[in-house]
C-alpha cells in the first residue's frame, strides 16, 4: 500500500473516458444529422410523375415539375434532329460518357424516342433554368448557334439534346430523368419501371 | 431644507455603493468594467477608421433586436412566407420600419466589417501578437456571411429562392458526396418548404448564437494583447512610473465618447438609407425578390447581394465548376493566413515601402471593381476582366511573403504620433 497517486493510472483512465464520451458523443450526433436527409413526405412527394404529349406541336416545348424542378420536353422536328449533328468538336461530352442519364439515352438524341426531348430544365453549373432558343443563329446567342438551350444565369450552352459546348461554365450535359412510355403519347417521369 | 436634500443624496449614493459591494463580494462587476473599460488603455492616436468596430457591434445589436421582432410576424414557411412579409411591411404597426431597419442593418453590417477589416490590413493589425484576435474576426466574417446567405432566403421572393439554389448547387462541385451532400442540406430534391423552415432557425438561432460568443472572444483577445494603431507601435513598450502605457488613455471616457460621435454619424446616414433609399436601387434589396419564388422561372439575371458579389465574379470567371468554387473558397479562406503571409518587420501602411502600397491599392481596387463585375450579366468582355482583377486579387495574398520581405521600410518611432487638437 503506498499513499502516492499512481499518476500513471489517472492518465490512462482519463483518456480512456474522454476517448468513451468522445464515442458517445460521436453516436449522439447521428439522429441530429440524420434529421436533415429528406423525410419521408419529402420522398413521397418526390413521386413519378405523368406528361400527356398529345397535344404538344412539333418544335414546342412544355415543362412539368418534378421534384420542383421543371422538367422540359421537346418536340422535336425532323430539323431539329438534323440539327444536333455535325458540332460534335464543339461539345464538351458528345457522346454523354461523363452525364447522368438512363442508359436509353446514352446516345445523340439522348432519348428514348428521337422526337421526344426529355431534359432536366436545371442548368449542371448552378441549378439555374436555361432558356429555350431552339432558332438556329439566334443572335441573343451567337451567329454560329446551332439552336439549344442558354442559360442566362453564366452564359453557358447546350445543344438541341441538351449537350453541353466547349468553353462555357457547366460541367456535364442536361441531365436527363428516368423516364418511360406509358402509350405512345404519355410518359412518366421519374421511373424506368413500373405506373409510378 | 437644503441640508436635508443633502443628507438624503449621500444616503443614497451610499446605498448604492453599498449595493455595488454586495455585488463585488458575489460578482466580479467593478473588477470586470476596470479591467474591459474604465482601464482598458488604449493608443491615443487612433483616427477615424478606428470607428467600425464598435459600428460593427452596434448593428449587431440592432440585427438582434429587429430580428426578434421580425420572428413575431414572420411565418418560416413555403406557403406563408412571402405574405407574412408583406404582411409586416402593410399591416402590422411599423413593421416596416422594422423590415427596413432589419434589411438595410444587413447590408450595413458588411459595409462596416468591409471597412473594419480593410483598417486592419492598412495598418497590419493582424501581425504577431494579434494573430488569435484576426481569426476570431474573420470566424465572425464567416459566420456573417453564413448568417447573411440563410436570411436572404427567409423572404421566400424569387431572388431568394434562386439565389439559395445557385449557392447550395455550389457544394455539389465537391467530387463524390456532392449530390448526396446538396441534398442533406435541402432535406429535399429541391429548395423547399423542409429548407426554408431549416434555414430560418439556422438564421434565428445557430448562427447568431455563435456571432455573439465569436465577439466576445474576439474582444477577449483584444483587451488581452491591446489596440493597435495608426502607426503600428506596441504602446504597451513605453510605460509610466504607474504602469500605464505612456501613449495609452482610458477607453472611457476618451474612447466611449469617440464612438458616440461616430454612432451619431452612422445613424444619419442608416435613417436616410431607411426613409428615402430602402432598396437601394437594388443593391440592397434586389427587385427580383419582390414576386414570389417560383421553382420554374429563373430570374433573368441572377446576382447575390452586393457583399458577395467580389467572390461570386472569380466563381464564374472560371469555365470549370469544381475549380471556379475551390478558387471562391480559397478567395475567402487566405485572409485567414495573412499573420502568416505578412513578412515585414513593420505594421504600419505608413512605414512600409511602395511595394506594399502598390499591391495593396491594386487589392482594393480589384475587390471594388469584382464587386461590380458580379452583379453585372455575363459577357466575354466581363468574363476576361474578372479574370484580370481575380488574379490581382490572389497575387495580393499569393507574392506577399515576396513583396513584403524585400520591400523597403521607414523606421519605426518609438512613440506613437499624435498631434493634440
Amino acid at each position: 500500500m503506498t499513499e502516492e497517486v499512481d499518476t500513471g493510472r489517472r492518465h490512462f483512465l482519463t483518456v480512456a473516458t474522454v476517448a468513451t464520451g468522445a464515442v458517445g458523443a460521436a453516436f449522439a450526433a447521428i439522429p441530429f444529422l440524420a434529421s436533415w436527409k429528406p423525410s419521408a413526405r419529402a420522398k413521397a412527394m418526390g413521386a413519378p410523375v405523368e406528361v400527356d404529349v398529345s397535344k404538344l406541336e412539333p418544335g414546342a416545348m412544355l415543362k412539368v415539375e418534378w421534384r420542383g424542378k421543371a422538367i422540359y420536353v421537346v418536340n422535336r422536328t425532323p430539323q431539329m434532329l438534323e440539327g444536333i449533328k455535325g458540332h460534335d468538336e464543339r461539345l464538351r461530352d458528345p457522346g454523354s460518357s461523363e452525364s447522368e442519364q438512363p442508359a436509353f439515352a446514352k446516345n445523340p438524341a439522348r432519348a428514348l424516342k428521337p422526337e421526344y426531348l426529355v431534359v432536366a430544365g436545371v442548368c449542371t453549373h448552378l441549378g439555374c433554368a436555361p432558356l429555350d432558343k431552339f432558332a438556329p443563329g439566334d443572335v441573343t446567342v451567337s451567329a454560329d448557334w446551332p439552336g439549344g438551350f442558354f442559360c442566362p444565369c453564366h452564359g453557358s450552352k447546350f445543344d438541341l439534346s441538351g449537350r453541353v459546348f466547349k468553353d462555357v461554365p457547366a460541367p456535364t450535359n442536361l441531365v436527363v430523368p428516368p423516364y418511360r412510355y406509358l402509350s405512345d403519347t404519355r410518359i412518366l417521369i421519374g421511373a424506368e419501371t413500373g405506373n409510378g | 431644507m437644503m441640508a436635508s436634500t443633502n443628507q438624503t443624496a449621500r444616503t443614497d449614493g451610499g446605498r448604492i455603493k453599498a449595493l455595488v459591494g454586495w455585488i463585488d463580494d458575489r460578482f466580479p462587476l467593478t473588477k470586470l468594467w476596470k479591467e474591459q473599460v474604465a482601464e482598458y488603455y488604449a493608443p491615443k492616436n487612433m483616427n477615424f477608421w478606428y470607428y467600425f468596430g464598435s459600428l460593427a457591434m452596434l448593428v449587431l445589436v440592432l440585427q438582434i433586436l429587429t430580428g426578434i421582432f421580425l420572428t413575431m410576424n414572420y411565418k418560416p414557411s413555403a406557403a406563408e412566407a412571402f405574405g407574412s412579409v408583406e404582411y409586416i411591411m402593410r399591416d402590422v404597426e411599423w413593421g416596416w420600419l422594422i423590415r427596413y431597419m432589419h434589411s438595410t442593418g444587413a447590408s450595413a453590417f458588411f459595409i462596416v466589417v468591409y471597412l473594419h477589416m480593410f483598417r486592419a490590413l492598412l495598418y497590419g493589425s493582424y501581425q504577431k501578437p494579434r494573430e488569435l484576435l484576426w481569426i476570431f474576426g474573420m470566424l465572425i466574417y464567416f459566420a456573417l456571411m453564413a448568417e447573411g446567405f440563410f436570411g436572404y432566403l427567409l423572404p421566400w421572393g424569387n431572388m431568394s429562392y434562386w439565389g439559395a439554389q445557385v449557392i447550395v448547387s455550389l457544394f455539389g462541385a465537391i467530387p463524390y458526396v456532392g449530390d448526396s451532400l446538396t441534398e442533406w442540406i435541402r432535406g429535399d430534391f429541391y429548395i423547399s418548404d423542409v429548407t426554408l423552415n431549416r434555414f430560418f432557425a439556422l438564421h434565428v438561432i445557430a448562427i447568431p448564437f455563435a456571432l455573439v460568443f465569436l465577439v466576445i472572444a474576439h474582444l477577449m483577445a483584444l483587451h488581452e494583447v491591446g489596440s493597435n494603431n495608426p502607426d503600428g507601435v506596441e504602446i504597451k513598450k513605453v510605460k509610466g512610473p504607474d504602469g500605464i502605457p505612456l501613449d495609452g488613455i482610458a477607453f472611457h471616457p476618451y474612447y466611449t465618447v469617440k464612438d458616440m460621435v461616430g454612432v451619431g454619424v452612422f445613424l444619419i446616414l442608416f435613417c436616410l438609407v431607411i426613409f428615402f433609399a430602402p432598396t437601394m436601387g437594388g443593391y440592397f434589396l434586389e427587385h427580383a425578390n419582390f414576386e414570389p419564388a417560383n421553382a420554374l422561372q429563373t430570374p433573368p439575371h441572377i446576382a447575390p447581394v452586393w457583399y458577395y458579389t467580389p467572390f461570386y465574379a472569380i466563381l464564374r470567371s472560371v469555365p470549370n465548376k469544381p475549380l471556379g468554387a475551390a478558387l471562391m473558397g480559397v478567395a475567402v479562406v487566405l485572409f485567414v493566413f495573412l499573420p502568416w503571409l505578412d513578412r515585414s518587420k513593420v505594421k504600419s501602411i505608413r512605414y512600409r515601402g511602395p511595394l506594399s502600397k502598390f499591391f495593396i491599392t491594386a487589392f482594393a481596387i480589384s475587390f471594388l471593381a469584382l464587386g461590380y463585375l458580379g452583379m453585372q450579366p455575363v459577357t466575354p468582355t466581363y468574363t476576361m476582366a474578372a479574370r484580370v482583377f481575380a488574379t490581382v486579387y490572389f497575387a495580393f495574398f499569393l507574392l506577399m511573403p515576396w513583396y513584403t520581405s524585400i520591400d523597403k521600410t521607414k523606421p519605426v518611432p518609438t512613440r506613437v504620433t499624435y498631434h493634440a487638437h
